[in-house]
């Protein structure tokens, strides 16, 4: 899918958003525009503002001045909760997954279907949550075996593509995953790769912070650089290298 | 192919884990039986209906209490005022019953007191949950200060001796059975025939008290709602992972003060049962289970840590220990001997479960 930013609506639009703690100015005046299907690598030395931007999304901080427009809505966001239900998922680190309990169940956890026991009593539909879990799990393209298995049972590709067919599952307009193969053998990082390919071939945007280059260049689009709060570089990811990205990174010429 | 490689990937490191569950799982039952095995061969008396029967009657309020603690256990809390709300609510609803203007019929003064008794419970149990839930005061502290107001409640509204209960019925109801049988005359149901002779009631047996079913119809209500309601799987979620149960949308301060409260209303069924049993109103009369009860969850294979556990497996846990007291009285054994092998059961099988858990971490 070709999108050149001038065609397509952007899903995501940003307008000069600040957010200061105190006398630090951790984003300072950034905007972006997101459109569909497309990955962004958003990436950054420690401290750039690459997460507090991504908690603006995400509904954890709210931004200090600045627009955030969801499709043509302009947003206010109180909770991690209201963006999800506005169909924004975010994929921490941690993945934020119940280990205890098996695939089907994270990924309907908070909105378990039901169904009648003899009448009486209101049971978790558990084949029905197995049935459509096999689903979205197959437009991921992941076969898991034996999906009643506990997540803590599972390797942490796998893992990865519960928390990625829970996003999927739930309509998700927009996918932010924070470093998602930080914790990932090579063969499982390469897995994650495909699985945000996927993400794109539904026509979901990705923005995706990672450490790793490989990550960002085996996915992005585009790139967009954040140094001290500031968007410095807005990249079309074919366009550029790793030098080049980490001497905006930490500001060499 | 990745797929191919990320299976076996998975499938590496768990072997182990499964095995080590597993056992986690069986080991309980295998311990019950050694134990019916190992008294059955050395205590006299021992393997009989009657003291089975008597084994399981006397099992079922520890039962009730540790089927409430199941659900706190599984939610990763821990809740140790259960013992004092049984006893604070047996003494509310003695006194209630017996405050009742005489003449009324034996199932009005019960449900009187049933419902005195779980409101009183339902006040412990909401502080409970306000606290721990909203206030996030650590459950192991918050209950204990519980334990202290529900203990001298109890104790102040019996001025610290027993409140006999004197409903005529009511003992019948505590240690009744559903059939009786005498060798000459053959079966009755629900009372003994008539007209025995004080011989002759030596020869009656019954069978089924009327506690043990009270215990099984509770066991199954507490079992389908953990294991089949949101209720149930919500429980779970916030003990395995309480930020991601958050995340998720799940109103989780609701859900945990529920769980509190849903361990005062066991612990009220406790105090009710005690009281139709012994015909008696005790301020201590869970004073010696709270530590059993704990016992029975954790032996029954729940995990301390939250998010594991069942109501089968804390019936087992529950059978384990009163098995045990059972044998000890049979051998001759000085009974509290019974609170040592206790206390290192609960201790051996934290070990187990540490083990499990630094086996998933690592």
């Amino acid at each position: 899918m070709d999108n050149t930013p001038s065609q397509a609506a952007p899903i995501l639009r940003l307008e000069h958003v600040f957010k200061r703690f105190g006398g630090l100015t951790a984003v300072n005046d950034v905007s972006v525009d997101i459109y569909p299907g497309e990955v962004i690598g958003l990436v950054g030395d420690n401290g750039a503002g690459k997460s507090t931007l991504i908690k603006m999304i995400s509904g954890v901080y709210r931004p200090d001045d600045g627009r955030i427009f969801l499709g043509d809505e302009e947003i206010t966001l109180s909770s991690p909760m209201e963006a999800r239900n506005l169909g924004i998922e975010t994929i921490y680190q941690d993945l934020a997954l119940c280990e205890n309990l098996d695939a089907t169940v994270n990924i309907f956890l908070g909105k378990e279907p039901m169904r009648s026991l003899l009448g009486v009593f209101k049971q978790v539909d558990r084949p029905h949550m197995l049935e459509e879990s096999t689903k979205v799990l197959d437009r991921l393209d992941i076969v898991i075996p034996n999906l009643r298995r506990p997540i803590r049972q599972m390797s942490g590709g796998q893992r990865q593509a519960v928390a990625i067919a829970r996003a999927l599952y739930w309509n998700a307009r927009l996918v932010i995953m924070d470093e998602p193969t930080a914790a990932l053998g090579v063969p499982e990082q390469r897995k994650v790769h495909e699985l945000v390919k996927t993400l794109k071939a539904n026509n979901v945007p990705v923005i995706i912070i990672s450490h790793n280059l490989q990550d960002i260049f085996a996915t992005a689009d585009r790139i967009v650089v954040m140094r001290r709060g500031q968007k410095v570089g807005d990249l079309l990811a074919k366009d550029t290298s790793g030098d080049e990205l980490v001497s905006l990174m930490v500001g060499v010429e | 192919m990745t797929t191919a490689q990320l299976e076996s990937a998975a499938q590496r490191s768990p072997q182990k884990r499964n095995w080590l569950e597993t056992l986690g799982a069986v080991w309980a039952w295998i311990f019950l039986l050694a134990l019916i095995v190992f008294f059955s061969i050395t205590g006299k008396g021992f393997l009989s209906l009657n003291n089975f029967q008597n084994i399981l009657a006397n099992m079922s309020i520890l039962a009730i209490l540790a089927f409430g603690q199941t659900f706190v256990i599984i939610a990763a809390g821990i809740d140790l005022s259960t013992g004092y709300v049984m006893g604070m609510v047996s003494v509310v609803s003695a006194i209630a019953m017996t405050s009742l203007p005489p003449g009324l019929p034996l199932w009005l003064i019960v449900l009187v007191g049933a419902v005195v008794g779980i409101l009183a419970a339902l006040i412990a149990g909401i502080v409970n949950g306000f606290l721990i839930a909203r206030l996030e005061v650590p459950p192991f502290i918050a209950t204990l200060g519980m334990f202290g107001i529900a203990r001298g409640v109890g104790f102040l509204l019996s001025n610290g001796m027993p409140v006999p209960i004197q409903i005529p019925g009511l003992g019948r109801l505590g240690n009744g059975y559903f059939f009786y049988y005498h060798p000459q005359i053959g079966w009755s149901f629900l009372n003994p025939p008539e007209g025995l002779e004080r011989a002759q009631m030596r020869e009656l047996v019954g069978v089924i008290p009327y506690v043990l079913v009270i215990m099984l119809v509770l066991l199954v209500v507490a079992h389908l709602i953990l294991s089949r309601s949101k209720f149930g799987l919500r429980t779970y979620a916030i003990g395995g992972n309480k930020e991601a149960t958050l995340r998720a949308g799940i109103p989780v301060v609701r859900q945990l003060a529920l769980i509190y409260m849903v361990s005062a209303v066991f612990a009220a069924l406790a105090g009710l049962v005690y009281n139709i049993r012994f015909t008696n109103g005790a301020a201590n009369a869970g004073e010696a289970l709270l530590l059993d009860s704990i016992a029975a969850v954790v032996i029954g294979g729940a995990s301390l840590f939250g998010g594991a556990g069942t109501l089968i497996g804390t019936l087992i846990g529950a059978l384990i220990i009163s098995v045990l007291a059972n044998g000890l009285v049979i051998l001759a054994i000085n009974p509290f001997w019974q609170y040592i092998a206790v206390g290192t059961v609960i201790i051996i099988a934290v070990l187990i479960d540490q083990a499990r858990e630094r086996m998933v971490r690592g």
